[in-house]
């Protein structure tokens, strides 16, 4: 038993050494998830700042003038275009210069005063409509706070039904809060999977595995010595978005870092048997490349990451059970934002590691046979 | 005639026809390249055209009274009527907080005591809780319950049962996407990220392949020249690519229904571009790069996720710090999304179109031009 463990260390500090001997080797591990977690946890927002937008006022009214001052002092909509006539609406939306047009009609003022409503037509560019969507949300909001002045300005009173709105979890509804957690797992699989598959591979390919069948390793010790090493390049990647997401963005940790670390340790399993996998149906190198690049893409797409598991139809669902990053980005999240603990996480604990299970199982077993 | 007599650029042309022929001899004897190029963006495009959605709809949402309203009872039929709802009553508030700590719902409609008689009087007031964690879902959960609730309150304003609206209501219209379909503009976008993959994945297999086996030393025994050999080797899997993109297109079309409003022959002339492109940065990083360990997570590194995150196809790139958008400028992804997105859904707007293409061409250029280069430094 003792001396298992010592070959098992043996091999890892064996493995660490190959990967981490050269200053190249070493910083392709390290430096990446912490430079894409900087550059990403910026990208990675649906919240706008910078809504440019047109306006095509006919009514030249003190109420429209009011109304617009309104709008630009919002500090998110820049206006980019003041236009005299109707067609140019079609040439500031079409070159992307403005998202959001705004139409003012000439009796908007007359229709404020006479208590009917004034419309104001937005026009937004739908290229891509969620980013509209949520340019509109803005609007709408801007507007409702326009009305509320309004109405105490000339005494009408306050609607009849006012809604107040609250968010659980991320008062402000700030997107970065829900994307980068997620990202600790993402930025993560990415290298941890391919450094696994492609070790084995190298071996295969330099012909050094043949040399390891001769020496007393068995192959669950071989398989262990693989993962391990893997398994803490993953941790510390981990570690180094998670330090960006508190230090640098500031996004308040709710949960307990045992149970974050628990649930990235069995995420890390799974993914590294992932990597085992590929690398016990891969003969050479390229092959294990292709392969774990086939996996990841998937993998980082239908994770939930960017867009909701739920929102995919039913076949697909099934489909991202074997997925180990849906539920990492689902535990990081949730004992992130949520303060989630062992407890409330069963339902991604228990098929994350049974995906680990399965995929170390299968590769053992693999391993097993080749060496025989 | 002897060879020496004929034109040179004849003798050029012949050599490059002759590799071209090799190489597709070899593309259709080995079938893994062929199941790259074109098997795998259809399989991906199906994968990720299903599997990637932004709608929001059938919400599961609690209505909580905290007592009987005929007033509620009207709400909650009208949130019924709407497709973004899938209200329910619920008795009590702590249930519904239970609900949704459980996921069960994605947000609360609580009417206070008597919601019937502030209606009459004018100062009701309703509380929206929302499951904030997805801030994109709730924003737009949000603004759907207070569209619905606006519409509800303005109908009841205009038959004269009290309550006022206004003064100014917004009336909006989403341009290029009436039935906002999030996958319009996804599936577009996935097309940037299927093609990205499949030059980084033709060009790492294929080309980097031959550096390993030492085929391209054998090459310099032989008159060809290093330009020659470039395009003679590039030129069969450009083609593959093409065939792949093809297919990632037509089902764009057929299988998700997104418009095709633009030309049809400016969408090929900007794929040919973007996958020069991308066979190009594939090929440069391959050669550049010894081992294939750096060269494989290096290639996944500047392609895949920069083209997932930093190129517009999903999130707004004017909202991005300067120093971010900088490096977006250097992604060719960025400049392909935008030609995709316009072309399938606004049509031919040569303000997008022509400057977008321009970079593109540039980028071609270079990257040809580097690895020629580089090629030469390793062959001469």
């Amino acid at each position: 038993m003792l001396a298992s463990i010592y070959r098992i260390l043996a091999l890892t500090r064996k493995e660490l050494l190959a990967v981490l001997k050269d200053r190249r080797g070493r910083m392709s591990l390290l430096i990446p998830p912490v430079v894409q977690a900087l550059i990403f946890g910026y990208a990675a927002t649906y919240d706008l700042n910078h809504v440019p937008y047109a306006v095509f006022d006919q009514s030249h009214s003190g109420a429209s003038q009011q109304l617009l001052a309104h709008i630009d002092g919002s500090g998110v909509f820049q206006r980019v275009a003041t236009l005299s006539q109707a067609q140019d609406i079609a040439r500031e939306v079409d070159s992307r210069k403005a998202l959001l047009a705004l139409v003012i009609d000439s009796d908007f003022e007359r229709r404020m005063f006479s208590g009917q409503g004034a419309q104001l037509q937005v026009i937004a560019d739908g290229r891509n409509s969620n980013t509209a969507g949520t340019a509109m949300g803005y609007l709408g909001a801007v507007v409702e706070r326009f009305n509320t002045q309004w109405r105490r300005d000339h005494g009408l009173g306050p609607p009849s039904l006012t809604i107040t709105a609250r968010a659980w979890y991320n008062p402000n509804l700030e997107t970065r809060w829900y994307m980068i957690p997620g990202m600790i797992g993402t930025l993560t699989l990415l290298q941890t999977l391919m450094l696994t598959a492609m070790s084995v591979a190298r071996e295969r390919e330099q012909g050094t595995f043949d040399q390891l069948l001769v020496t007393p390793f068995r192959p669950y010790e071989l398989m262990a010595g693989k993962a391990l090493p893997s398994m803490l390049v993953g941790i510390i990647q981990a570690t180094g978005v998670l330090l960006v997401a508190q230090l640098w963005f500031r996004i308040p940790f709710a949960g307990s870092y045992l149970t974050l670390y628990i649930g990235l340790l069995v995420f890390l399993m799974a993914a590294v048997g992932m990597g085992l996998l590929v690398s016990a149906a891969s003969a050479t190198m390229q092959q294990a490349m292709l392969y774990s690049m086939l996996l990841i893409m998937p993998f980082a797409l239908l994770s939930g990451l960017t867009t909701p598991v739920s929102n995919m139809p039913g076949w697909l669902q099934y489909l991202t059970a074997i997925n180990p990053l849906r539920y990492a980005i689902d535990i990081t999240r949730r004992v992130y934002l949520e303060g989630a603990g062992l407890a409330l996480l069963g339902g991604d604990l228990l098929p994350l590691a049974i995906v680990a299970a399965a995929t170390l199982s299968i590769s053992s077993w693999v391993f097993a046979h080749r060496m025989q | 005639m002897s060879p020496s007599v004929r034109p040179y650029w004849r003798i050029k042309l012949q050599r490059v026809r002759a590799l071209i022929i090799k190489e597709s001899r070899q593309i259709v004897r080995d079938p893994s390249s062929i199941a790259i190029g074109v098997i795998l963006p259809l399989i991906l495009i199906l994968l990720f055209g299903y599997g990637l959605s932004l709608d929001v709809r059938n919400v599961p949402i609690a209505v909580v009274m905290d007592q009987p309203s005929t007033q509620g009872q009207e709400l909650l039929a009208a949130l019924q009527l709407s497709p973004y709802f899938n209200p329910r009553q619920v008795a009590t508030m702590p249930a519904a907080e239970n609900l949704m700590a459980h996921g069960e719902v994605d947000g609360i409609v609580h009417l206070a005591q008597e919601f019937d008689r502030r209606m009459s009087a004018g100062d009701a007031q309703l509380q929206l809780i929302v499951q904030g964690g997805d801030a994109n879902r709730a924003r737009i959960i949000e603004a759907y319950v207070q569209g619905a609730v606006g519409v509800w309150a303005a109908h009841r304003a205009a038959q004269g049962r009290g309550g006022s609206v206004g003064p100014v209501l917004v009336q909006s219209r989403l341009w290029f996407n009436d039935a906002n379909e999030s996958h319009y503009f996804l599936v577009p976008g996935l097309i940037v990220l299927v093609m990205t993959l499949i030059g980084g994945l033709l060009t790492a297999m294929v080309v980097a392949r031959e550096w390993e086996r030492g085929t391209y030393e054998a090459l310099l025994v032989t008159p060809v020249r290093s330009e020659e050999i470039l395009l003679g080797k590039t030129l069969p899997y450009f083609v593959l690519a093409l065939i792949g993109f093809s297919l990632c297109a037509l089902s764009a079309q057929f299988l998700f229904h997104v418009p095709l409003r633009g030309s049809f022959w400016i969408l090929l002339f900007d794929s040919m571009l973007y996958v020069l492109v991308a066979l190009g940065i594939g090929l440069l990083i391959s050669s550049w790069v010894k081992s294939q360990l750096v060269a494989s997570q290096l290639t996944m590194l500047v392609t895949f996720m920069p083209a997932y995150i930093l190129s517009g196809f999903l999130f707004d790139l004017r909202s991005m710090p300067l120093a971010v958008r900088f490096v977006t400028y250097l992604l060719p992804a960025r400049y392909y999304v935008a030609l995709l997105q316009s072309v399938f859904l606004a049509g031919d707007v040569w303000s997008v179109i022509v400057p977008n293409t321009l970079v593109l061409a540039l980028m071609a250029g270079l990257l040809a031009l580097a690895s020629r280069a580089v090629m030469r430094k390793r062959l001469e």
